[in-house]
Parts: structure tokens; C-alpha cells; sequence
């Protein structure tokens, strides 16, 4: 990266793919659950990752902001490079975590009132005066369209909304974080339909902003929005395209098709 | 059955029939019924045991300003005994608040570190081990405060006497520490893991998903464990009786020797009389404690109840 950097010094910052992954292997204990992986995530693309129910995807994401480290049991080798930084050798993984924003399936609201989990991670990078925050709060919860379902309790609870309420609330607080890289993993599961093409018009906004990795169980949602997809498959990454190709039937491996097209799964 | 309704199917007949299973549910229940009330009944008998004992003083001799406002505990006085509390309460209430200032540092710190940052076997060892303290029995913390505690305070402030605030508060405090760690780390567990991955996954420190997401998740729990250990330092007999040097007493610093209301029971109960003034006197102290300790535990429990019913 170093000699890159000197060399190109113009087009060196362009050219480093937010993310990159080399021979990633995921286990946990003894059981590896994911290898393989080679791929790139570019800067401002949306990145989708479909692929059936145990293939890896959301141990996948959980690697890439070092979530491996909340469980002892889970490790991996190769490596991830972050804006072409190593994350194993990252002196500083708060930051790191920081600077990555993620969306569980199972929506957690902190149990802290609405405001405050959304203005938590701003604190915690140092934002203190009420009017900034408030700002942030009101963006944030614009963009994950909850605001006027919230706007008049901001003071409750968060881990008391609905599910799919609580759903938004951690968009709204990843969003917060004004992060780099958001990762959103089947965060449409517990969001009507309406709510969830709110949120879809949002995320190819922000990709004016940030980079977007986007887990999804619904491959047309991948269609919608992802500008390439890479399909996962017990634990292999059997295809990475540009998504149009892939949903017009111009794909390396079969069961890509296969899969799109709902044969198994 | 049939007869009433002959299109109903034999086995239906099954639904008006009360078989081995449904009898042995009931009795079941009856007996458990029976454990559980017999702890309401002992408290009630207990309550109505020491009212009848200390009812004659109350009706006879009590007054109210004199019990709570004077500090002359003279129950023997020849001429005219004189029944004041207030050294009592003074002595128990400065013995249980030093023991406090000692116990919630040490009971939290030792909680968080339990709950949040210990792992696999230090964790279990120290939980263990943290039971085992609880387990001491209170005449060895009194030992241990007339015997190390007493020449060491002698020594190190350079006093006459080393039984005092400062001996039992502090033996008072590493006594309920143990069992105030235990409550608080149970809060702490209470807090679910994903609130600590998610506050994590901000990019948050250890340090700060503790402070700003774990413990304001447990708050009630913590205050339940604090005035647990409240109550526990207040009904403490043995070692207080042995650490304070049961010098009737308004401490006017750490240095002083008090005597405690338990304590007071306990060394004179044996030598009065049944029946006596002194003795009935003795009993209505046993009534304010009985309700101030009733009240400290009810509220502490309900307050950790309210938890676990979030
Ligand atoms: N904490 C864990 N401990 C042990 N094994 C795990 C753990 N989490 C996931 N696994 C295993 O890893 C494999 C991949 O799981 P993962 O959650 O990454 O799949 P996924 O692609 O996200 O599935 P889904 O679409 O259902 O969310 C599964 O076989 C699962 O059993
Ligand atoms: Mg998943």
C-alpha cells in the first residue's frame, strides 16, 4: 500500500478500495463456516451479498468491523484491509468500529431513551452542545423514517418501540456514527414494505456519502439497489458480478441463477 | 353427560371428569401454597410476639420524646431509669453509613469486575470466592475486629481505644461487601449481551458501554444491592457488639466508641427480669428495628424486582 501511495500519489487515494478481503476464512471453534473470500468493496458503491440461510453472510460482516473479538470462539484468517489498513494489526479497533456502521437482523434498542441512542455515538466522538445533537438526532431519524413516528416521544425508551420501530432506531443510531462503511444485514426483516422502499430511496442517497454493504434475503432487493452482488453459498462466495449481469442471466456458476431464480434456498 | 347431550362423542365424557393427574396437581398445589404462606405467617408471629413483649412499656411507659430525642439509655438507674434511644440510633446509624462509605466502592468495583471483565475460570474462581466471604460467620468478622483491627487503629491514629466508628464500620463494610457484590453482579448479568455487543459495535470502549449502557441498564438493581447491604449493616449484632466498644455514645468522630441498637438487645436481654420495664423497653426496640429493617428490605426488594420485570 505504502509503495502504491508514493508512486500514484494523485490516484493512490482514489484506487484504494474501501475494503478488501484476501483469502478469508471464518470458524467458529473448529467448524469453518466461511473461506475463501477474496473480493473488493469500492467507495461510494452499494455492495449487496445474497446467498441462502447459513452461508456465512452475517459472520462476514461481523469480521469486517472485528466483531470476531465478542466471541471467543470465533476466528478468522486472511485478512481485511480497511481504507488499506490491516484490521488484524489495527492499534485501535474502537476507532475502527467507529468509523463502521452496522444494522442487525434482530433489531437492538438500547436501553436508553430514543434520543439518547441515537445521540450516544456522537457523545462518544466528542459532540457535546444540545443544538448539534438535536440535529443529528432529528437527521438521523428523518433518514431511517421514524421521525414522525417518534418525534413527539423522543424521551422514551428505544428498547420499548416495535420491532421494526426498534429496527429503524439502529439504522438511525448507525447513521449517527456518520460512518464510512454501513453495513446492513437483512435489516428490512422486521419493516413493512412501505417503510422498507422509504429506506431503500434513503440508502441510494447516502451512497453519495458512504460505502454500503447490503446483506439481503430478498434478491430483488439486491436487484434494486446493489450496484454488484456477490453470492454466497455454504460458507463459499461462488459468484461476485456486476448485479445487472447477474439478474440477467449472464453469471460464471449456475446456481447463481439457480438461487436468483428461487430454485433452492 | 351422555344423556344430557347424546351426540357428544364417548370420549368427550373425559372433559367432566376429574382423573389421578388433576388430584395430584391440586395437592400439589395446596402444599406449595403452605410453604409459601408459612413465611407470611412467621413474619406476622414474629411481629406479634415482640409487640406483645414490648406492648406494657409502650402503653405504660413510652414517650415518644423521650425514646427518640434522649440520649440517656439508663434502663437501671435506681431512682429514675430513663429509656433514650437516640445514642443507639446514633451509634448504628454512623457505624452502618462508614460501612457503606466502605462497602459501595469495594462491592461495585468488585461486581463490574466480576460480571464485566473477568472470563471462564477467574470468573467462576472469584464468584466462588465471593460467596465464601459471604458465608463468614459475623463472630469472626468481630473477632477479627477485636484482635487486628483494634491494635492496628491503636497504632496507626495513635488512640486510647481502637473499638469504635471507624473498627466496626469498616468490618461492618467488608461484611456486607460480599453479598452486595453478589446482588450487583447478578443485576449486571441481567443486562443482556446484545446491549454490550451493540453499544460495542459504535465503536464505544469497555469502559464506555459500562458506564453508559450497562450500569444505567442495572441501576435498579445496584440500588436494590446498596440498600440490602443497608439492611444488613443495620440488624448486624455480633460483630457491632464486639467492634464498637458498646460505649453508650454520641460519636462525635470515627474515634469514638458507640453502641448499637442490636447490640444493646443482645448484652442486655439476658439480665432483665421477663416482664420488667427493662425488659419490655428492650422489646420496643426490637419493634423499630423490625420495621426500619422491614422497610429497607421490602423497598430494596421491590426496587430489584422492578428490574427483573422490565
Ligand atoms: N456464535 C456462533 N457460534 C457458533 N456457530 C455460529 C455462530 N454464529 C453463526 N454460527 C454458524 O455459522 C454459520 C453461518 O452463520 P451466519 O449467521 O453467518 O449465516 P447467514 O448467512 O448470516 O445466515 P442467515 O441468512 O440465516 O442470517 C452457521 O452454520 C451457524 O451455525
Ligand atoms: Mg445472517
Amino acid at each position: 500500500m505504502v509503495s502504491t501511495a508514493e508512486n500514484m500519489e494523485t490516484t493512490a487515494v482514489q484506487e484504494t478500495p474501501k475494503l478488501k478481503v484476501s483469502n478469508l476464512a471464518i470458524s467458529y471453534g473448529d467448524t469453518t463456516v466461511l473461506k475463501d473470500i477474496n473480493l473488493e468493496v469500492k467507495t461510494n458503491e452499494i455492495f449487496g451479498i445474497i446467498g441462502p440461510a447459513n452461508s456465512g453472510k452475517t459472520s462476514f460482516l461481523k469480521v469486517l468491523n472485528r466483531m470476531d473479538t465478542f466471541n471467543s470462539n470465533m476466528s478468522f484468517e486472511g485478512d481485511a484491509f480497511f481504507n488499506g489498513l490491516n484490521t488484524r494489526d489495527l492499534r485501535n479497533l474502537y476507532a475502527l468500529r467507529s468509523r463502521v456502521g452496522v444494522v442487525f437482523p434482530l433489531p437492538v434498542g438500547l436501553p436508553l431513551t430514543i434520543y439518547e441512542n441515537v445521540a450516544l455515538s456522537p457523545r462518544l466522538r466528542g459532540v457535546k452542545s444540545k443544538e448539534d445533537l438535536d440535529i443529528i438526532v432529528e437527521r438521523c431519524l428523518m433518514r431511517a423514517a421514524l421521525w414522525d413516528e417518534v418525534k413527539d416521544r423522543l424521551n422514551s425508551l428505544g428498547s420499548l418501540l416495535s420491532g421494526g420501530q426498534q429496527q429503524r432506531l439502529t439504522i438511525a443510531r448507525a447513521l449517527s456514527q456518520e460512518p464510512e462503511l454501513l453495513m446492513l444485514d437483512e435489516f428490512s426483516i422486521a419493516v413493512d414494505p412501505v417503510t422498507t422502499m422509504r429506506i431503500e430511496d434513503v440508502l441510494k442517497e447516502l451512497k453519495q456519502e458512504m460505502t454500503i454493504i447490503l446483506v439481503t434475503n430478498l434478491v430483488q432487493q439486491a436487484r434494486r439497489l446493489a450496484d454488484r452482488t456477490a453470492f454466497f453459498l455454504n460458507g463459499e462466495c461462488v459468484e461476485i458480478g456486476d448485479t445487472e449481469e447477474l439478474f440477467t442471466g449472464n453469471v460464471k456458476d449456475e446456481r447463481t441463477i439457480g438461487y436468483i431464480e428461487g430454485k433452492f434456498g | 353427560m351422555n344423556q344430557d347431550n347424546p351426540t357428544m362423542p364417548d370420549k368427550a365424557a373425559a372433559f367432566d371428569q376429574r382423573d389421578r393427574d388433576w388430584y395430584i396437581d391440586k395437592a400439589v398445589q395446596a402444599i406449595v401454597f403452605l410453604g409459601g404462606i408459612s413465611a407470611i405467617l412467621f413474619i406476622i408471629g414474629i411481629f406479634v410476639f415482640i409487640t406483645k413483649e414490648g406492648l406494657g412499656f409502650l402503653l405504660r411507659d413510652f414517650s415518644f420524646s423521650e425514646f427518640f430525642l434522649s440520649p440517656w439509655w439508663e434502663p437501671t438507674d435506681e431512682d429514675e431509669p430513663t429509656y433514650g434511644i437516640l445514642a443507639l440510633v446514633a451509634g448504628t446509624a454512623s457505624v452502618t453509613g462508614l460501612a457503606m462509605l466502605v462497602a459501595i466502592p469495594f462491592s461495585l468495583g468488585a461486581a463490574i469486575y466480576v460480571g464485566e471483565f473477568a472470563t471462564g475460570k477467574k470468573r467462576e474462581y472469584l464468584k466462588v470466592l465471593v460467596e465464601l466471604l459471604a458465608a463468614i460467620p459475623s463472630v469472626v468478622w468481630g473477632f477479627i475486629g477485636l484482635s487486628i483491627m483494634n491494635p492496628l487503629i491503636i497504632e496507626l491514629f495513635d488512640v486510647p481505644v481502637g473499638l469504635n466508628v471507624l473498627n466496626a464500620g469498616v468490618i461492618l463494610g467488608l461484611m456486607a461487601a460480599p453479598i452486595m457484590t453478589s446482588i450487583a453482579e447478578d443485576a449486571l448479568k441481567a443486562v443482556p449481551d446484545r446491549y454490550r455487543e451493540a453499544a460495542e459495535a459504535l465503536g464505544a470502549t469497555r469502559w464506555q458501554v459500562i458506564f453508559k449502557t450497562v450500569v444505567p441498564a442495572a441501576k435498579n438493581g445496584l440500588l436494590g444491592a446498596v440498600l440490602l447491604g443497608v439492611g444488613r449493616g443495620f440488624g448486624e449484632t455480633m460483630a457491632v457488639l464486639m467492634a464498637t466498644g458498646h460505649a453508650i455514645n454520641l460519636p462525635g468522630s470515627v474515634f469514638d466508641s458507640v453502641r448499637a441498637l442490636t447490640a444493646t438487645i443482645a448484652a442486655e436481654l439476658g439480665e432483665t427480669a421477663v416482664g420488667s420495664p427493662h425488659y419490655e423497653a428492650l422489646f420496643t426496640i426490637g419493634i423499630f428495628l423490625f420495621v426500619v429493617t422491614f422497610i429497607i428490605n421490602l423497598s430494596a426488594d421491590l426496587i430489584v424486582r422492578g428490574v427483573r420485570n422490565q
